[in-house]
């Protein structure tokens, strides 16, 4: 099937820059450098990495709510990331988002019914009487009570901020919705809520997710496929049930070895693949393959070459030297983990 | 359908309610309107009561030409009130609008206009406010105007402060990513956000303004003889205080009332303008 949406070496960087008129150069922030994968209709394509991995630039580069740098963001065959206004314009009515923080994302000064209208008129889908009965609907499919059509965000909880936000980016019934980290700034009892209903939409609609985390074990419910990212790079990607049992990168461990399991015995034989010191700054890249400062299997060559992403099993890509080693010469570790799924 | 919803309403009926429920604003807000109602001709003189102690028939008190002091009070408050509202609503236009443009764009264009208000910060306010005054000859609603031309300074930063933080939120964003042109996202989303800040500053204007005035006033280039605002009485009765103190002392009773009650209407407005604060 033709992928609805499709990256093709997407890079967004940031110049960091002093001064307005005498303006210095002072390096360049590759938040996102040469990300390419696809996501086919509906299909959920879980996006996984730490903070700062450049995985919220990606949504937003999606949306061009930053400027690519170079790339192509294919949507339909159609090139976004070079449209004029005018087209883009058009094709956010099949593209939303979610975003991650519900005190943030919703004007506290209008109402919710406005905020969810708001889609509406801009694309004057309704007037009147149909806007309001539509954006009673919205509210009535996302979980809120229609009744609270005339209060203001601030009188309600997260949770249903949230509903607030699936019902604006719904409201323009988009054929895909990038939702950047929806769930992570919940508790955990109303996150179960509000995926459920994410997943309950997508089989009502038809939609297509890019669903946006750094937890695992909230990508892995809800994602056909997984890709992992690590400062502005895709690392491996695979349908969600391969990469869980059969994580091949070193860094895709690290990150499993780091769910704990909800059962004490086993969880008291987890093994524990720990990555050494901290994410290296995005300002300040490392040479060869990014991961190389903290991988535990690092080799020489790490340092300087760094690994293409490849596929190796069926569908399955990674970006690893480590592949390229008969099996026999793989650090013992390394080759534990891939025997043992462990907890998953 | 709509018997089901809760009775619901603008920002500004809202707003309206919950002022209403705060006495000390409404009381404030009475205040400075009965302020503005006046009983004798601001300029009529009664040639037998000269410089008079407060009495029954006048009870502040008349001047040194026999004029009735509670009416040229009423009369002078009246040419303050309507400087300091018209003057800070002139540098509420000019500077919402350059601050909310700087911020919006940010930038080149943010630096350039900035740079532009700190020029003008640069230039003694009063000094211009004078030489607007002798070439434009002293027509009081020029003074209205430039006083307001002055005093927008501040309010732009404040605004551009405001909308530079405000424009990253995610609820901007989200407005982008619906397709919201610029201008109408800094008139949606990001103006009605810096209210507060921009309500708390209007009422620290007014009554600056009304003080400026009174120092123009001082100087012969405010309000001419024989109106009168509250600066000019005030002014005129700093002269003969030692002989007829309640000259003084009733205009400036009456300054520091009004600014008190327009300083504790602009907190009620500021709190209902405000839905964050619960409507019981």
């Amino acid at each position: 099937m033709a992928p609805l949406l499709d990256l093709r070496d997407l890079k967004v960087y940031f110049p960091v820059s002093r001064g307005v008129i005498f303006r210095r150069h002072v390096g360049i922030v590759r938040a996102v450098d040469g990300v390419s994968f696809a996501i086919a209709p509906g299909e959920t394509l879980g996006l996984v990495g730490e903070s700062g991995c450049g995985k919220s630039t990606v949504a937003r580069a999606i949306l061009r709510l930053v400027s690519p740098t170079a790339g192509e963001i294919l949507w339909d065959g159609e090139d976004l990331a070079r449209a004029p206004a005018a087209v883009m314009r058009r094709r956010r009515r099949d593209l939303q988002m979610i975003f991650q923080d519900p005190y943030a994302s919703l004007n506290p000064r209008m109402t919710v019914g406005d905020i969810v209208a708001e889609p509406l008129k801009t694309f004057r889908l309704a007037q009147g009487k149909a806007l309001k009965e539509e954006v009673q609907r919205l509210m009535h499919l996302v979980g809120l009570n229609p009744r609270y059509i005339r209060r203001y965000p601030h009188e309600f909880s997260g949770g249903q901020r949230q509903r607030i936000g699936i019902a604006r980016a719904l409201a323009l019934r988009p054929r895909l919705i990038v939702a950047d980290e929806p769930v992570s700034a919940l508790d955990v009892s109303i996150q179960a809520q509000i995926l459920n209903l994410l997943m309950d939409l997508r089989q009502q609609f038809g939609l297509t997710y890019l669903f946006i985390s750094h937890d695992l074990a909230v990508v892995r419910h809800v994602s056909n496929r997984i890709a992992v990212m690590y400062l502005g790079k895709i690392m491996e990607i695979a349908e969600a049930d391969e990469i869980m049992a059969q994580p091949l990168h070193p860094y895709t461990q690290v990150l499993l070895s780091a769910v704990p399991i909800p059962d004490p015995v086993a969880e008291r034989e987890r093994r524990r693949i720990v990555a050494k010191g901290d994410l290296p700054s995005p300002l300040n890249p490392p040479a060869g393959c990014p991961f190389h400062t903290r991988c535990p299997f690092v080799m020489p060559h790490c340092k300087t070459t760094e690994p293409p992403l490849k596929e190796y099993n069926a569908a399955h890509l990674v970006a690893c030297h480590l592949m390229e080693l008969p099996r026999e010469q793989l650090p013992s570790a390394y080759v534990d983990v891939r025997v043992t799924p462990a907890h998953v | 359908m709509t018997d089901l919803l809760e009775k619901g309403t603008s920002l500004w009926i809202d707003a309206w309610h919950r002022l209403r429920r705060n006495w000390m604003a409404v009381a404030s807000g009475i205040l400075v309107l009965f302020l503005a109602v006046a009983p004798y001709g601001f300029d009529a003189i009664d040639p037998a009561r000269i410089g008079q102690m407060p009495s029954w028939r006048h009870w502040f008190g008349t001047d040194i030409l026999g004029r009735d002091l509670l009416t040229r009070v009423l009369f002078g408050l009246r040419i303050s009130l309507a400087v300091g509202v018209t003057a800070t609503a002139v540098s509420l236009v000019i500077g919402v609008g350059w601050g909310g443009i700087a911020g919006l764009l940010g930038g080149k264009v943010d630096y350039i206009m900035m740079r532009f208000v700190d020029i003008l910060y640069s230039l003694p306010y009063m000094f211009f406010v004078i030489i607007l005054m002798t070439i434009f000859g002293r027509n009081i609603v020029l003074l209205f105007f430039a006083l307001g031309a002055v005093q927008w300074l501040t309010m732009s930063r404040i605004v551009r402060g405001q909308v530079l933080s405000l424009k990253h939120k995610e609820f901007v964003e989200a407005a982008r990513a619906v397709g919201l042109r610029r201008r109408t996202i800094l008139v949606r989303h990001l103006l009605p956000n810096t209210l507060g800040p921009v309500i708390i500053y209007m009422t620290l204007t007014i009554p600056r303004i009304i003080l400026e005035e009174a120092f123009l006033s001082f100087l012969g280039l405010g309000v001419q003889p024989p109106m009168a605002s509250l600066g000019s009485l005030t002014s005129d009765g700093a002269q003969s205080m030692e002989i007829y103190p309640w000259l003084i002392i009733f205009p400036s009773v009456v300054l520091a009332t009004l600014l008190f009650a327009i300083n504790y209407l602009g907190d009620g407005l500021r709190d209902a303008l405000d839905p964050r604060i619960r409507k019981e």
